[in-house]
């Protein structure tokens, strides 16, 4: 074989910090090692947890036997479109009234924002975005910059958002990037539980948000991964998105069902249009349909099935919300018992930040050097953001990472 | 919910009284034109006609006119959803591990050289579209790196109508065909594709049907293969196979998949997108794979990588529900065996049905030669009909064949038979 690969000058890609701080935990043999890292929920016996209404559909689906082994169709499983957006927008929303909400049904909450950016350059504001500059909070989702850019995004910057020595909300930030940026740039808004911080804005932060955003022209992308996951409620996680939807801006939402129906290996996404009218609704899902096709096409269907199933059975769908609000409140839980052991254990600082912020992750302050002591010395690993997944902590492990973290504050600067 | 404030309502209506401003922020976003197959079947489904026939599908059909569940995928699928041990987790952005292994096995054969050199690796990702579009940005981005390459990528001519988009999505502008089909001769002809594919700048990458052409169902035979396989390689080009439907057109594994262990056996390079929605009727599931044959081992990890981080800005993970049966199936031999009967039995189907259609036709006296419909194999069938004659049938007949021509064989059946067989005839004999 005399040629060289065509591949040879090929870099090594870094790996993913959060995939490495997994493989790491697997390889590591200490008994007391606890993953503070994983993107997932998890039971208090730290197992992952098929949803015991999931477990029903599933069933229903492989024994019916007049179910249609089609390619669905480009833009997805029509009820599952529908009552994917309903979920996000309310039944009653008057968007959707006026025929003025349409879905496509993604690959995930990733595939829903991959459209919606491929959609993005090529249509918003003229012809060609790549020059649009797309604002990601600081920090943020450490995907978002990478579809954003693969969709030809040239000009990807950052938001202020967590202010690091108030562990909360920069809003005076934050709305200071919204007054001073380029008129039309596109903002990717988490609908709520901000993926790393916890943090979110209050109803009236949203609301002079909104103004702010309305009145400099600004595009709302919103990124839903969490709806009933945070605080438990569907129509509580629900409402930045509806309020935004009410003030008649035109927008795009990724809905992801990964977390909330425990649906991680079926991909199921929704990335939701609403649009200025019905004409502008239709002209957008053709242009989607263009972009499907030269993706994946066809999506697949086994969890669309099993989330339209759900969504269309009202006792289906209130075994859900059940299902959810176990997951939710487990959560909840492991938040305050943490707090209360901090506090009871006298770790300096003040710990109140991980009973306000929201949802699976946790902003917990510690800074590097600390989170490699955790790490390293007390085999309990998060990421060095001090990121921490409220799910791998369980009523068994508890103080065993409270103390850790007692260790970590006041042996480590 | 409450209203918006009013000064916000002022603005709006500003907005609309205002001939230059803009109402929406997505004027430009004209209605794109329907995919061709839309069209036929939305006039399809809205057509009263009794004997009204459907033959521009892309699945199989049973006898009975529906798509179909193969019984052993049917009984896996309940095995697995009463499985105690599955786990709802992310996979892996490069998929099912199980999968990967076993659909590269399939495509390259155990035993592969490359396979035991460790110059292969494989991503499972949703559907066949998505392996192509995964292989296009691949080769866009890491494709002669220090050259900047962007092109051009030469397709048969005809192909899938969405291949070339799917390049251009990728970001590769330049995209050009090679001659495949011929009408006259109605088959492939070799003499100009040569001809084509010696005229390409080095380093164009060549997108290859493996088996089962689409649309035309007429696939290159070894000879022929070999004698592209050696303009390939002197011109420095890069061959991208395709294998939507491997075991559908022959009734074989190996067979269909000859063309990718060949290349692999003669030392090169190669992408191959694979499907195993067809072999397996797992339409719905989207399972596809893509396989990347390197020159060196040194390279594959990188490689991988690469490949793991594009994946992670398209759809980070892909579906594990079909590729989990496909693994159950490639991974045991006693399934292995019952999956391959099932299998032949719809390849014979299908090649009954050219046999039976080409037989009609020469009892009713259809002028023209009509063996290429048993020449070629798989789903599909180029019929040679022109533009004029599949209007004829949709709208006098009200049979609905792909503009270019192409049927869909399995749609055929023991009811619509005759009819269809009778108007093709008078497609062909009526003078329009």
């Amino acid at each position: 074989i005399a040629t060289m690969s065509v591949f040879c000058e090929v870099p090594q890609a870094a790996p993913v910090a959060v995939f490495k701080l997994s493989q790491d935990f697997n390889n590591d043999q200490f008994p007391k090692k606890v993953n503070l890292g994983v993107g997932a929920y998890r039971t208090d016996e730290c197992q992952p947890w098929v949803l015991p209404v999931v477990k029903k559909v599933e069933k229903i689906i492989v024994h019916d036997d007049r179910l249609n082994h089609e390619y669905l169709p480009i833009l997805g499983l029509p009820e599952f479109r529908s009552s994917a957006s309903k979920i996000a927008l309310g039944d009653d929303s008057p968007a959707i009234q006026e025929n003025r909400v349409g879905a496509v049904q993604c690959l995930g909450g990733t595939g829903a924002l991959k459209m919606g950016a491929e959609f993005l350059r090529r249509f918003y504001n003229g012809n060609n975005n790549t020059k649009t500059p797309v604002y990601v909070s600081a920090p943020t989702w450490e995907n978002h910059n990478a579809v954003f850019a693969n969709a030809g995004f040239e000009d990807i910057r950052s938001y202020k958002y967590w202010d690091a020595e108030k562990r909360g909300l920069d809003f005076a930030g934050f709305l200071g990037d919204l007054e001073s940026c380029p008129e039309h740039s596109i903002f990717v808004l988490h609908a709520c539980a901000h993926n790393p911080t916890g943090t979110d804005p209050t109803h009236e932060q949203w609301k002079q948000i909104a103004e702010t955003m309305m009145k400099r022209n600004l595009f709302v992308f919103f990124d839903s991964a969490y709806q009933g996951f945070a605080s438990g409620s569907l129509d509580k996680d629900a409402w930045a998105v509806r309020y935004f939807v009410s003030m008649d801006f035109e927008m795009l939402c990724a809905q992801s069902f990964s977390k909330n129906f425990g649906l991680y290996n079926e991909r199921v996404g929704n990335l939701t249009v609403v649009a200025r009218d019905a004409d502008n609704l239709k002209r957008i899902l053709s242009q989607m349909e263009m972009i499907v096709r030269t993706t994946w096409s066809n999506p697949p269907s086994q969890g669309a099935r099993i989330v339209a199933i759900t969504l269309n059975s009202p006792e289906l769908f209130t075994d859900w919300k059940d299902n959810v609000k176990t997951m939710a409140d487990r959560v909840l839980l492991m938040r305050a018992q943490l707090k209360a052991k901090l506090q009871a254990l006298g770790t300096p600082g003040t710990w109140d930040h991980i009973t306000e912020q929201i949802g699976m992750f946790s902003f917990t302050g510690l800074n590097p050097k600390q989170v490699e002591y955790m790490v390293k010395e007390r085999h309990v690993y998060l990421m060095t953001s001090g990121r921490i997944n409220m799910c791998g902590l369980t009523t068994k492990n508890i103080d065993y990472v409270a103390e850790s973290i007692h260790e970590a504050v006041t042996k480590v600067q | 919910m409450s209203r918006p404030g009013s000064s916000l309502n002022e603005k709006r209506v500003k907005l609309n009284e205002d001939p230059g401003g803009d109402l929406s922020v997505f004027t430009k976003a004209l209605t794109a034109a329907e995919s061709p197959e839309t069209r036929l079947l939305s006039a399809f489904n809205k057509d009263p006609h009794a004997r009204k026939a459907y033959l521009a599908g892309r699945e199989y059909y049973s006898e009975e006119g529906k798509t179909f569940e193969l019984r052993l995928v049917r009984r896996i699928k309940q095995q697995l959803s009463a499985d105690p041990t599955t786990r709802p987790e992310y996979p892996s952005s490069l998929g099912l591990t199980e999968f990967t292994r076993r659909a590269t096995e399939v495509a390259l054969g155990k035993s592969s050289r490359a396979i035991v050199e460790n110059r292969v690796f494989g991503v499972q990702t949703p559907g066949f579209t998505a392996a192509v579009r995964l292989g296009a940005e691949l080769l866009r981005h890491w494709y002669n790196v220090g050259a900047d390459w962007c092109g051009p990528v030469y397709l048969s001519s005809p192909c899938h109508d969405s291949l070339a988009g799917i390049f251009q999505a990728a970001g590769i502008p330049d995209i050009r065909e090679y001659y495949y089909w011929d009408d006259e001769q109605r088959g492939i002809c070799l003499e100009k594709l040569l001809k084509d594919l010696g005229k390409a700048p080095e380093r164009s990458v060549v997108v290859l049907s493996a088996s089962a052409h689409y649309p035309t169902g007429a696939d290159l035979s070894q000879n022929q293969w070999a004698m592209i396989t050696k303009l390939v390689m002197r011109r420095r080009l890069f061959p991208f196979l395709l294998l939507p439907a491997q075991a559908l057109c022959y009734g074989d594994l190996e067979r269909d998949a000859w063309p990718v262990q060949y290349c692999a056996s003669q030392g090169m390079e190669l992408l191959c997108a694979q499907s195993f929605s067809h072999c397996f009727g797992l339409y719905g599931e989207a399972v596809g794979h893509l396989l990347c044959v390197l020159k060196q081992n040194s390279l594959l990890l990188s490689v991988q990588r690469q490949a793991d981080k594009i994946v992670r800005s398209l759809w980070a993970q892909p579906s594990v529900g079909g590729a989990q049966v496909v693994a159950t199936v490639l991974s045991n031999p006693a399934h292995l065996v019952e999956w391959k009967q099932e299998l032949k039995s719809i390849v014979e189907r299908c090649m009954l049905i050219r046999e039976v259609l080409r037989e009609r036709l020469r009892l009713l006296g259809t002028p023209g030669c009509w063996n290429h419909l048993t020449q070629q194999g798989g789903l599909y069938c180029f019929t040679g009909l022109n533009g004029e004659q599949v209007e004829f049938l949709s709208k006098r007949r009200h049979v609905y064949l792909l503009p270019v021509g192409c049927l869909n064989v399995s749609a055929i059946n023991g009811r619509n038979l005759d009819y269809i067989a009778e108007s093709i005839h008078l497609a062909v004999t009526t003078s329009i």
